[in-house]
């Protein structure tokens, strides 16, 4: 090992990230999915990379080929299962990450950089997920693929190339279900280095933590094995449950029955809905049923839902307060909760057909959503009184433990504190 | 999205008209194959919305009825002598239309059935293989690795026979198919585990025939289409109503009724659309006891390893 080290510092490095690393002490379970997460993605490229043995990515063959992996392949019903629900459980993971990142001001200076990482991550997390529904070629795939493709063609005079380069023709056929394998297949590898590059960035600056005040001395860390390692896999193992839970006895929970159906280009579902992940900004996209000047409603719904995700690269500069945890801003946390309930009603809207009230129900989150970024931060960060910080996690912790007695007492009950 | 969604369709695809005013209109997932019932359907919004109800009709007019299904919740099973008495009907009533290209003989098997009661199965059926070394298709007695033949040779012809509404592949009917179940319910379904909407509906649709239609929707009703509350796209398909009583004998003495034959039925389409279901839930369960464990082992781990530091 020390020979290998004075040649290639490989060990040390590991050694320095991932044993010795010093992590805050207070981290709650919320810190926790960063590690599922990481777990999730290998998840998904081994049975990924066997799945693709036995796929055929030809529009002839495509439906019937995964039909095989369900029926003859060894297990492949659990491959498939465990791919398709792993995605699903991806995306749970990303947004809990997500918003636990938001709450705690993750993305505030120092750690712009690692915020913005983690939104790219975000999006090459969403074309892969895109990309791979389109691959059983299912009816929900085909007209789904159909659909998204087609928000290019919104945008003046680049947008019919743009389509067509993705497509690969003038519509969604074959020559688009090969592109889609390849890139679904090209694209999690591109986010395995981009996570490299989220977890060095987080190892330069250090974590957050619930308090937000900086580590000050290495009273307030804890070395990262055993304390984080063990944690972390607790963590993941719990998660784990919930996933095999609906992996083993409702696989098909999340999905759409209309994807059992082969594509058949001739026959448009009533109901086109992305999977449950998109929902939130399916709706955005949908809210925008005006003109607005020269932007007709489908250019502006295109422009919102990008810009719903665009808006996050700029967080770190339009959140004015130099508090980062929303623990101890009172009035932000109203604003968070009421972020968090506004993305999941997002998401039931985008569910709904885009009819009746539902669209100005729509148009009303939208508002919301980018109001929360572009007016509730930059003011309530000018105007709020925050709490009173305390000095080092250190005393954070041992104030809060006080109140149960001594500390060997409220160690002793850590499922409350997580 | 209203206008976003035909301009899509419109530039991406020439697809009928019929299908188009199935995007606009259609409620609940699509029948594959029956733009017909589609149409009827269509019609008869149309004129519901005349009468002064501004609400598009949501169909199923009348959702399934919830049954019990041995292969249910966490210890589902198959009842293999259901499943045999559902391949009868199959086999005796829905195959003259309905093919299951994705299930080979072989998988009879699953069924309680012997390598050689297999073999005798498949030999009933004759299919076309080749090309011989003379070059030319002939035609033989089925082995157990072939599939079940359709018995059209193309989805036009099935039309064709059909009044133009192709009779759908019935491999994954039984996950093709169900009924939205909205909000609260679906989460409800959550910790009930409900995923049988497909056979719940498969036995709604067959035992849903022979009902007298409201005043409203007898008139728009399309000639050749059978008034059915159940169907998920519309007031009536093109489907007659499949099955009488007593049409097909059970050796077994189960009841010969419409009921037990759509239940039967519906069960073995929930075997040919996902033929592992059974092994699927007791592998869970080995891996949930095991996951749970591992979990508890972890946490009185992790409860020593943090014992000596406030956190």
């Amino acid at each position: 090992m020390q020979w290998l080290d004075a040649r290639l510092p490989l060990p040390r490095l590991v050694y320095d990230s991932f044993v010795a690393y010093p992590v805050p002490r207070n981290l709650n379970y919320a810190y926790t999915f960063g590690g599922i997460l990481a777990l999730f993605l290998v998840l998904q490229i081994l049975t990924g990379v066997v799945l693709a043995m036995h796929y055929a990515a030809n529009s002839a063959i495509a439906f019937d080929s995964v039909e095989k992996i369900m029926r003859d392949v060894n297990w492949g019903w659990m491959l498939r299962y465990m791919h398709a629900n792993g995605a699903s459980f991806f995306f749970v993971a990303v947004y809990i990450h997500i918003f636990r990142g938001l709450y705690y001001g993750s993305y505030k200076a120092p750690r712009e950089i690692l915020w913005i990482l983690g939104v790219i991550i975000f999006l090459l997390m969403m074309a892969t997920a895109f990309m791979g529904y389109v691959l059983p070629w299912g009816q929900m795939s085909f007209w789904g693929a159909t659909v998204i493709t087609g928000f290019f063609t919104a945008f003046p005079l680049i947008g019919d190339p743009i389509q067509q380069l993705l497509l690969g023709g003038f519509a969604v056929d074959n020559a688009t279900l090969n592109r889609f394998f390849s890139l679904h297949y090209l694209l999690p590898f591109m986010i395995a280095g981009v996570v490299i590059l989220h977890v060095w960035a987080l190892h330069v600056t250090g974590q957050t933590n619930p308090t937000g005040v900086e580590v000050k001395s290495s009273k307030d860390t804890v070395p990262f094995s055993p304390h984080a390692t063990v944690k972390d896999g607790f963590a993941m193992v719990v998660f784990l449950i919930i996933f095999a839970y609906m992996l083993f006895y409702m696989p098909n929970y999340l999905g759409h029955p209309d994807n059992y159906v082969e594509a058949n280009p001739l026959k448009t579902p009533s109901h086109i809905v992305p999977e449950w992940y998109f929902l939130p900004f399916y709706a955005m996209l949908r809210a925008i049923t005006f003109n607005i000047g020269p932007i007709d409603s489908k250019l502006g719904g295109v422009l919102v839902m990008f810009g719903s995700i665009l808006v996050l690269f700029f967080l770190p500069w339009l959140d004015t307060s130099r508090v980062r945890s929303t623990a101890f801003r009172p009035v932000y946390k109203i604003f968070f909760w009421i972020m968090v309930v506004d993305c999941i009603f997002l998401g039931w809207l985008g569910s709904r057909p885009a009819e009746g009230i539902y669209p100005t129900l729509a148009l009303i989150g939208t508002i919301y959503y980018f109001g929360h970024f572009l007016i509730v931060l930059p003011v309530l960060g000018l105007v709020e009184t925050p709490r009173r910080l305390p000095g080092s996690i250190t005393e954070a912790v041992l104030a809060r433990n006080a109140g149960g007695g001594t500390p060997a007492g409220a160690a002793a009950a850590p499922e409350t504190k997580g | 999205m209203r206008k976003l969604l035909p301009a899509l369709l419109a530039a991406g695809l020439a697809f009928a008209p019929l299908s188009f005013a199935q995007a606009q209109d259609g409620q609940g997932p699509t029948e594959n194959t029956a733009s017909e019932e589609a149409a009827a359907g269509q019609d008869a919004s149309a004129e519901a919305a005349e009468e002064g109800h501004a609400e598009t009709p949501h169909y199923p007019l009348r959702h399934p009825e919830q049954l019990n299904w041995s292969f249910a919740g966490p210890f589902g099973h198959w009842d293999v002598a259901q499943l045999q008495r559902g391949l009868k009907v199959y086999k005796e009533v829905c195959s003259a239309c309905h093919g299951m290209r994705l299930v080979a003989f072989r998988n009879l098997e699953a069924l309680g059935y012997s390598e050689a009661q297999v073999k005798a199965f498949a030999a009933e059926y004759t299919v076309q293989d080749g090309p011989n070394g003379d070059g030319e298709m002939f035609e033989r007695p089925g082995i157990p690795s072939d599939y079940f033949p359709s018995p059209f040779p193309n989805t036009a012809a099935a039309a064709a026979a059909n009044g133009g509404a192709a009779p759908p592949d019935l491999s994954l009917i039984a996950k093709a198919r169900a009924v939205e179940r909205g909000f609260p319910t679906f989460v409800f379904d959550l910790g009930t585990q409900y995923q049988e909407a497909g056979p719940d509906y498969i036995h709604a649709l067959l035992t849903g025939y022979d009902q007298e239609p409201p005043q409203a929707i007898a008139e728009s009703l399309q000639p050749g289409t059978y008034y059915n509350p159940y169907f998920i796209s519309g007031p009536a398909l093109a489907m007659p109503p499949p099955i009488g009583d007593d049409q097909v004998e059970y050796p077994d003495g189960s009841p010969q009724t419409v009921d037990q034959y759509s239940r039967d039925v519906a069960a073995f389409m929930m075997w040919a659309a996902e033929p592992h279901l059974a092994e699927r839930k007791a592998t869970g369960f080995v891996v949930m006891i095991f996951l749970v464990v591992f979990a508890g082992l972890l946490f009185a781990v992790k409860r020593r390893v943090w014992a000596g530091t406030a956190h």
